[in-house]
Formats: C-alpha cells, structure tokens, sequence
C-alpha cells in the first residue's frame, strides 16, 4: 500500500494553490500535514481525496495514478473525513455508521461482512452505547466520534481527516488523538490535516509543512517542529520545550517581521 | 420505513381508490360496473381513469418531493423550485394563450415542451459545476422566469376568456379527465420514477454532504442527471395532464420520513404511496364537498399546503433557536 503525489500543482485563475509539492506518505503511520491558512493543505486533502483535479503532477496509490482506479475502488481504499461535520437528516447513529458500507455494498442491501465491519467501528470509537440515538441529539464530542466510526466501518487503506479536532475540547481532542494513533496502529495511513502543533507533535510520525502550497519540509517531529522550520512556515517564534515523559511542546511566542 | 407501514400505505391508497370511483355528485357503488348497469360508464369513462390519473400524479409529485428534498438536503424543497414545474406550467399556458387548446393534445406537448426546457436551461447553467448551491439558485431563477412569463401571458391575454382559461388551468384539477389522459401521463410518469429510483443509495451518501458523498463513490454529475430527468419525466407528466397541483411535493416527504428513519433513501417508495393516497383522497373530498360547483384540487391542495409549510418554518425556526 502507497500513497504519494509527485509534482503536484493546482493552479485557479493565476492563483497557484499548491506547487511542486512532492510527497510519499506510509502506512501505518500518522501524517499531520501542518501549515498557516492558504498554505494548501486543504487542497491537498481535496487532491488525494479525489475532490480536485490537480493542473499539474499525479497522485499515485498503489504506484497507479488515481485516474486509473474505479470510483467505487478508491472509495473503498481512501476514506475521506470532510471538515464540515454538518449531518443533513436526523439518522440514528448505527444507520449513519453504516453509510460507510456505501463503497462496499452490494445490490442487495447488507452483507455479514458490513455489519461487522460496522460493530469494528463503532467499537473502536465507543459509540455503541448510544446507536440507536438520532445524531442530532449528540454533543459535538460524540458526533465527532460518530464520523470518525463512519470513514473506519469502510475500512480504507487510508484515512484522510481534514481538521478533526475543531470545535472539540481538550479532551475530547486527545481522545481523537488516540484514536488516529490507534487506526495507524492496525496497519492503516493516517493523513491528518492539523492546526495545533502540540498535537502534531503527540500524535504524528511524519510531519509535512506547507507554506504558500510549496512544502517547507517533510520528516519525523522532532526534526520538523523545530524552531527555524516553524518561524520559515507561519512566520512566529516559537519556545520548544519538552514535557515530563520526553515529548515535545511548542509554544508561539511573537510574531517575526 | 417497515413492511407494516408500507403494506398499510398501500392498503390506504386503495381505500382511497375505491372511495374515488365511487364518490360525487352521484354516488355510484362500486359494483354497478360488474351489472349491465347503465351507471357503468361513470366508472369506466370517467371515474376509473379520474382516479388512476390521481394515483400516478399523486406518486409521481410525492416521489420526486422526497428526491429533491434528499438530493438539496433542503427539507423545505418542493419540484417546483427546481423550476420545472412552473416551465411545465408555462409551456401550457402558452398552448392555450395562443388558442391552440383546441386541438386537445396540444397542450400536454407544450407542457412537456416546457418542462423540457425547464430542465435543458438548468443543465445549462449549472450542469458542469455540479454544485448544490448553484443548481439550487438556477433552479430558483428559472422558477421565477417561468412565473413572471405566465403572468405577462395573462395580462397580454387576447380576450378575458383566455385569461380565464389560463388561471384555471393554473389551478391544477382532474375533472373531467378520460383515458387519454392516462395514456399520456402513465408511461411518462413510470419512466421518470424508474430513473428517480436509482438516486436513493446516493441520496442517502449525501446525508454526510457534498464531498463525503463523492469521496464515497457517488459520482456527482451522474446523480444530478437522474434528478433533472426523472424530475423533468415526472413532473412534466403531472402538469400536462393535471395542470398545477403544489404542495404534495412539500408535504408527502415529511409525514412519512419519521416512519422511516429520516433517512432520505428509504423515503421514496414511502412517498410515492403516500403521495398517490393524499391526492386521490383530497381528489374525492373535492367532489363530496357540497358546494355548488367542484372545488379546484389544486387550490385545496395550496389551502392544505400553505399551513403546513408556515408549521414546519415554525418548527424549523424553534430547532435552530
């Protein structure tokens, strides 16, 4: 399994949103992909999410281009969580779990494979206590949980996650945070779309920053969440510091000129 | 939505059904058709062919209800904002604007015509981008466009006559329909809701929006082409030969999504049926109303429709408060 994009551009009008950006993503690992607003993260989420054409460069999985592989094919190999969190109809959580079966489903109706793969996802995520409730009725922790047990119960070779962590208390967050851990662990590729450097730096195994849709640098944390790379990325300085256990922390102290 | 309600769906649209071909002005039982009774003929030539007409039209409008109510992820979605009802409405208006209801099956041309139209322009506008928002507002656009043409045709009308003639037919009935009727809209209608059929997986996709849905294996341009066309096929079919019935759209979606989970794909059947029972039953309360000529189904259906909408802004107001 392997995800990469070689050369990848879009451009809208004389806008270039992403450039040169050059990239191979492993499995098993959580990506965060880092980097101020308008760097182009999201449009390289879009990309590999097969949401966006890209004007120049390729997306490859399994050293294929995109463009080769079916639709349904790819839904079933690349999960996508959208940022917007929004649930138009008041479906109950087993029912909204289960339209991640959608890519998997056959012409008549549900397999015994869906319905476990659906108790899978709403175990790993602890949503099985409330599956009969209707998802407008959740907290915004729950229905977090609730989406993330929806992309697992397609149980895709990847997992691109825009910003899922918005919106969500601390908590809350660390729980998300454990959970990508946890689905890189079972053998998936995480690509994980972040704002908080402090959780890039708890959960990723390879950090990606973008800035003005160029990539700044790409590597492991602790080589990536330095303080040159993040002043060259968002334009701050920052405190590195690290915390009881050995990990690090990065605190934004001003902004640079 | 389980058997149950399904079976009792169809149970009440057949109630509905026997109700209508014996109800009106002259009360016929139903098994004077059997007898060498002169009665038969009411039945056969104008009851049965009444009520099969209120039962496609009925289905076919609470059908394509649920389908863009799912599709816009707009519960306040109705086939006429899509715009191809009023286009329909238009190119009938203009049929008899320029006298040519005469020849009776001119107008249910001019109906398809526009509904055609209708539908050719939004696939014009918005067909490549695919979008929600986009397709929405031409949708809106054309609607209104629609509209103000067929008010310009009553103001313009030739004679007082024909301007009477237009706003009635602006007031959807089923009086005096025959089977050629039924030839006409039947098929028309039957094709579009096979089409319409085949959105409900992907409409149920879209309950996690737009992107979710693609990202999913929804391809969202082959989706929007089933929408267009089986909206075109069974609202164009209603509208030509019925005329303007609204509402049934609106309302249908809503009484049965409870039942069914809120989940926009397993609404459709539900709404078909439910459609098909509201309309023939509102069809035969038009008839045993005692007033002295036959109430406007259409104008019923408005009276109906028109609370119902104002409680559901209500309600909707009350959930976002």
């Amino acid at each position: 399994m392997s995800l990469s994009v070689e050369t990848l551009a879009v451009t809208i009008g004389d806008k270039r949103l992403l450039n040169e950006v050059s990239v191979a993503f492993a499995s098993g690992h959580v990506t965060a992909i880092l980097g101020p607003n308008g760097a182009g993260k999201s449009t390289l989420m879009a990309c590999l999410a097969g949401l966006m054409q890209p004007t120049g460069g390729r997306v490859l999985l399994d050293d294929r281009p995109r463009g080769d592989f079916e639709r349904r094919d790819l839904a079933r190999r690349v999960g996508y969580l959208p940022q917007e969190a929004d649930v138009h109809w008041n479906v109950d959580v087993a029912t909204l779990v289960g339209l991640g079966r959608f890519p998997h489903r056959g012409r008549w109706g549900e397999t015994p494979e869906d319905r476990d793969a659906v108790t899978r996802a709403m175990a790993a995520t602890d949503v099985g206590g409330f599956a009969k409730r209707g998802v407008s009725t959740l907290s915004g922790g729950e229905r977090a949980r609730v989406l993330l047990a929806r992309v697992l119960a397609g149980e895709p070779d990847w997992l691109l996650a825009d910003e899922p962590l918005a919106n969500l208390d601390p908590a809350h967050q660390l729980d998300g945070l454990d959970a990508l851990r946890r689905v890189a662990a079972a053998g998936a590729g995480v690509i994980v779309v972040l704002h908080d450097l402090n959780h890039a730096a708890r959960v990723a195994d390879d950090v990606l920053l973008l800035r003005d849709g160029r990539v700044v640098a790409f590597g492991p944390p602790d080589q990536v969440l330095t303080r040159d790379l993040v002043a060259a990325t968002y334009g701050v300085d920052t405190h590195v510091g690290v915390a009881p256990g050995g990990r690090r922390f990065l605190i934004p102290t001003e902004r640079l000129a | 939505m389980n058997r149950l309600g399904l079976f009792l769906l169809l149970i009440g649209c057949l109630a509905a059904a026997a109700l209508s071909v014996a109800a009106g002005k002259v009360w016929v039982p139903l098994d004077a058709w059997t007898a060498a009774d002169p009665r038969s003929i009411i039945i056969v030539e104008l009851r049965l062919p009444r009520t099969v007409l209120a039962l496609t039209i009925g289905a076919a409008l609470g059908l394509s209800g649920a389908v863009m109510q799912g599709y816009l992820r707009n519960p306040l979605a109705d086939p006429g904002l899509l715009g191809v009802s009023p286009g329909a409405a238009f190119g009938a208006v203009m049929s008899l604007y320029f006298g040519y209801a005469a020849q009776a099956w001119l107008l249910p041309i001019f109906a398809l015509a526009g509904a055609a139209t209708a539908m050719a322009l939004l696939a014009l506008i918005a067909g490549r981008s695919a979008s929600l928002v986009l397709f929405t507002l031409a949708g809106l656009v054309i609607t209104n466009i629609a509209g103000s043409l067929t008010a310009l045709a009553i103001s313009l009308a030739p004679t007082p006559f024909v301007a009477s003639e237009i706003i009635t037919w602006l007031n959807g009935a089923l009086t005096d329909r025959s089977w050629d009727d039924v030839k006409l809209a039947l098929p028309l209608a039957l094709a579009g809701a096979a089409i319409l059929a085949t959105t409900a997986r992907s409409l149920d996709a879209l309950t996690l929006g737009e992107g979710a849905a693609r990202s999913m294996g929804v391809d969202p341009r082959r989706l929007q082409a089933a929408v267009i066309a089986g909206t075109a096929l069974t609202v164009g079919a209603s509208v030509a030969a019925a005329g303007v019935i609204g509402f049934i759209g609106l309302m249908v979606p809503h009484l049965v999504r409870p039942f069914a989970g809120n989940r926009p794909g397993a609404i459709l059947l539900p709404s078909a049926l439910g459609g098909a029972l509201l309309l023939t039953l509102a069809d035969a309360m038009v008839r045993i109303a005692p007033t002295v000529s036959e109430l406007r189904l259409g104008i019923v259906m408005s009276m109906l429709g028109g609370p119902f909408f104002l409680a559901l802004l209500l309600r909707m107001r009350k959930g976002l408060a």
